[in-house]
């Protein structure tokens, strides 16, 4: 889960790294009176999960109500990459002598944590890191060792970090890896961290990741879930425990397991392809255990996407034999039709896998009308794309 | 022979006194595994389908002369499980666990790698089969039977999917090395291992999205491995940024696609099916031509 600016710096401020306050608002006119109050410049910063929102207009210097509420109107509603602002953060204004970078991230390829810092941070880290490798220093962090004081002198050593500024770099160093680990993230991030005309170092910017399967020891993090922003189906599914992500085609899918899904919706694209570009509308794993009720749960969330013209249900019976699966579909059917939903779109069906045969009979003997059967996987992802054209 | 697991393995549960536990303890033994004991903290001294409890990893395996564990601990409780696996210096630890804090896989991972007696599958995978020979894990014993195709993929289902395509061929060994964006033992790890396995003769590698893996594999294939490979790359059509089931399968700005993916393994020879279906014949097409 993304958190947005204020509450990446609330995150920050807990475990000592130094931040400026400021007001989140929703309206222009409560960014005015928050500037009112705050006195003197401040910015109004978009608060979207998204990187580029300075270069995106998403950033502003006001002063004053009138200015600020006039800025502030020009920000809120803005699409920052698919993102459309809703909340803008005000904060005082920081006379700013350097920017830097700094973060600490999963660093897949190597199994472990990487800390990346740089004396050049602010909008264009993202080139620097490209044309001039070398100024963004990246050092590997220990799992299980940390980012102990001499690692944050490793760090700020490599990224070469003036003297005089070494000690409070390496001590924010450790404070945002006590971000990193205490709260679960798996990046956290500062762009920029600056030094200010007075000589200050503060966290102008934060950007945080937490880790979704740690949620359970961080009954504090539920306040960051932004429902408001979840795809409304999306939401149903995860009400129903169900691996669900809307997409943007007419074909639904259904299947067990991550790897069958994704190859699932690679399948239904290619064969989409030759009836006009049909897509797949969904990705829904449910499972490897398929039985009736998920079955119908998923079927449910599925037929209630408007978008959705016909459905796929692909499933692998291995733990879950065939002939469990075939009956979980019937059942599901009946029980959707038991609460008052006719199903009409085609459920294209195939499934593989142990007692095969006997789940096919089962399907094939049913008398269900809308259920397709299918051999492979190919031949029922050209059967659903045609039925969807 | 096989790699990681055969015949001689004998295995222990850490979890089974647990539903998922003992639900696969039986299917492991259903299919020929040599289940020799159950770790359950506290309860010691138990029996389920009258194997051995034990309190912890190192009295069952001085019990048992298990050397072999498969964990169903719960997410909040596998980083104990693993390092009390990995303590006891248990050559392999199979770790089924779905949803663990990536936190505590680093932690584990890297304990593993510091004393490295323990080799870790997983997390979040469905373990390794050595069809005729051992189980551990939850892969559907009876899908396919014993031959000489090697396979190792990240995800389950697409496994069991291709091992019960090429059926009549068979496998030596299948492993699932997991999903989650840290795991134990990796595609490297496990061509190589085939690459020295005297009854293997062909590797299907089945990836995803998200990562570098895949990539990396294909440069070390290109200078390691010498015995024909098939691949198969899911997530295509994945939009960027969304987590497709998989923790790790996520594809971020131009890395991770399955496209780059591809291509990388292609350059190095690898023949890549643009189907599960159209990989699995590729393999039976390499298999025909040895």
């Amino acid at each position: 889960m993304d958190l947005f600016e204020y509450e990446a710096k609330d995150l920050f401020a807990k475990h000592g790294v130094p931040v400026i306050g400021g007001a989140v608002v929703t309206t222009a006119e409560a960014a005015g009176a928050a500037a009112d109050e705050i006195g003197g410049k401040v910015v109004i910063k978009a608060q979207v999960k998204a990187g580029g929102r300075g270069k995106a207009g998403g950033v502003k210097v006001a002063e004053g109500n009138a200015e600020a509420t006039e800025k502030a109107q020009g920000i809120l509603g803005l699409d920052i990459k698919g993102h459309i602002v809703k909340k803008v953060l005000v904060t005082p204004a920081s006379a700013i002598a350097e920017e830097y970078y700094v973060s600490f991230l999963l660093d897949r390829a190597n199994r472990t944590f990487l800390a990346m810092a740089s004396v050049e941070g602010g909008m264009d880290i993202e080139e620097v890191a490209v044309t001039k490798p070398e100024a963004l220093a990246r050092v590997a962090v220990d799992a299980i060792e940390g980012c102990t004081p001499a690692k944050a002198a490793e760090i700020a050593a490599a990224a070469n970090f003036a003297a005089d500024i070494r000690p409070a770099i390496e001590k924010i160093l450790c404070q945002l890896w006590d971000v990193l680990v205490k709260e679960d993230a798996t990046l956290v991030e500062v762009n920029p961290l600056v030094k200010t005309v007075e000589g200050d170092i503060v966290a102008l910017d934060g950007k945080v990741s937490l880790d979704d399967n740690a949620a359970f020891r961080h009954s504090d993090h539920e306040a960051f879930v932004d429902n408001a922003a979840i795809d409304p189906i999306e939401l149903r599914a995860k009400e129903h425990d169900l691996n669900y992500v809307k997409l943007e085609g007419e074909v639904g899918i259904i299947g067990n397991g991550a790897g069958l899904v994704m190859s699932t919706l690679d399948v239904v694209a290619y064969a989409g392809e030759e009836f006009g570009g049909v897509k797949p509308a969904n990705f829904l794993d449910i499972g490897g255990g398929a039985s009736a009720q998920v079955m119908a749960n998923g079927l449910d969330i599925v037929l209630n996407d408007p978008s959705v013209k016909s459905v796929f249900v692909n499933v692998f019976g291995g733990i879950t034999a065939c002939d469990a699966v075939a009956n979980g579909i019937i059942q599901a059917v009946a029980m959707l039709e038991a609460n008052g939903e006719k199903v009409t779109k085609p459920l294209v069906c195939r499934i593989d896998g142990n007692n095969a045969e006997e789940g096919r009979r089962i399907l094939d003997e049913s008398g269900l009308d809308v259920v397709v059967r299918v051999q492979t996987m190919d031949d029922a992802a050209r059967r659903v794309a045609e039925l969807a054209k | 022979m096989s790699i990681f697991l055969n015949a001689d393995s004998r295995v222990l549960v850490q979890g089974m006194t647990g539903s998922e536990g003992t639900k696969h303890t039986r299917r492991m033994i259903a299919s020929g595994t040599n289940v020799v004991a159950g770790v359950t903290p506290g309860k010691g001294g138990q029996e389920v389908d009258g194997i051995p409890v034990f309190n912890s990893v190192g009295e069952a395996m001085a019990a048992t002369g298990a050397n072999v564990s498969v964990v169903f601990v719960p997410p909040k409780f596998a980083k104990a499980a693993v390092i009390e696996a990995v303590d006891a210096a248990i050559p392999l630890c199979v770790v089924i666990t779905e949803g663990i804090p990536i936190h505590d896989t680093a932690v584990f991972f890297q304990y593993a790698l510091n004393k490295s007696t323990t080799r870790i599958i997983g997390p979040n995978c469905p373990g390794i089969i050595s069809p005729g020979q051992s189980n551990a894990g939850i892969i559907p014993g009876d899908i396919t039977k014993p031959g000489r195709i090697g396979l190792v993929s990240k995800s389950g289902t697409l496994t069991y999917q291709m091992m019960y395509e090429l059926s009549d061929i068979g496998f030596s060994t299948a492993v699932g090395i997991g999903g989650d964006p840290i795991i134990g033992t990796t595609h490297i790890d496990c061509l190589q291992a085939f690459q020295d396995d005297p009854d293997t003769d062909a590797i299907v590698m089945i990836g995803e999205i998200g990562g570098d893996a895949e990539e990396r594999a294909a440069a070390y294939i290109a200078q390691h491995i010498t015995k024909p490979v098939v691949g198969y790359v899911a997530g295509f059509t994945a939009p960027e940024g969304k987590t497709m089931g998989h923790a790790g399968a996520i594809v971020s700005g131009s890395s991770g696609t399955a496209q780059a993916k591809k291509e990388a393994l292609e350059a190095v020879g690898v023949k890549v099916g643009k189907t599960p279906s159209e990989t699995a014949r590729l393999m039976r097409e390499v298999m025909q031509s040895l």
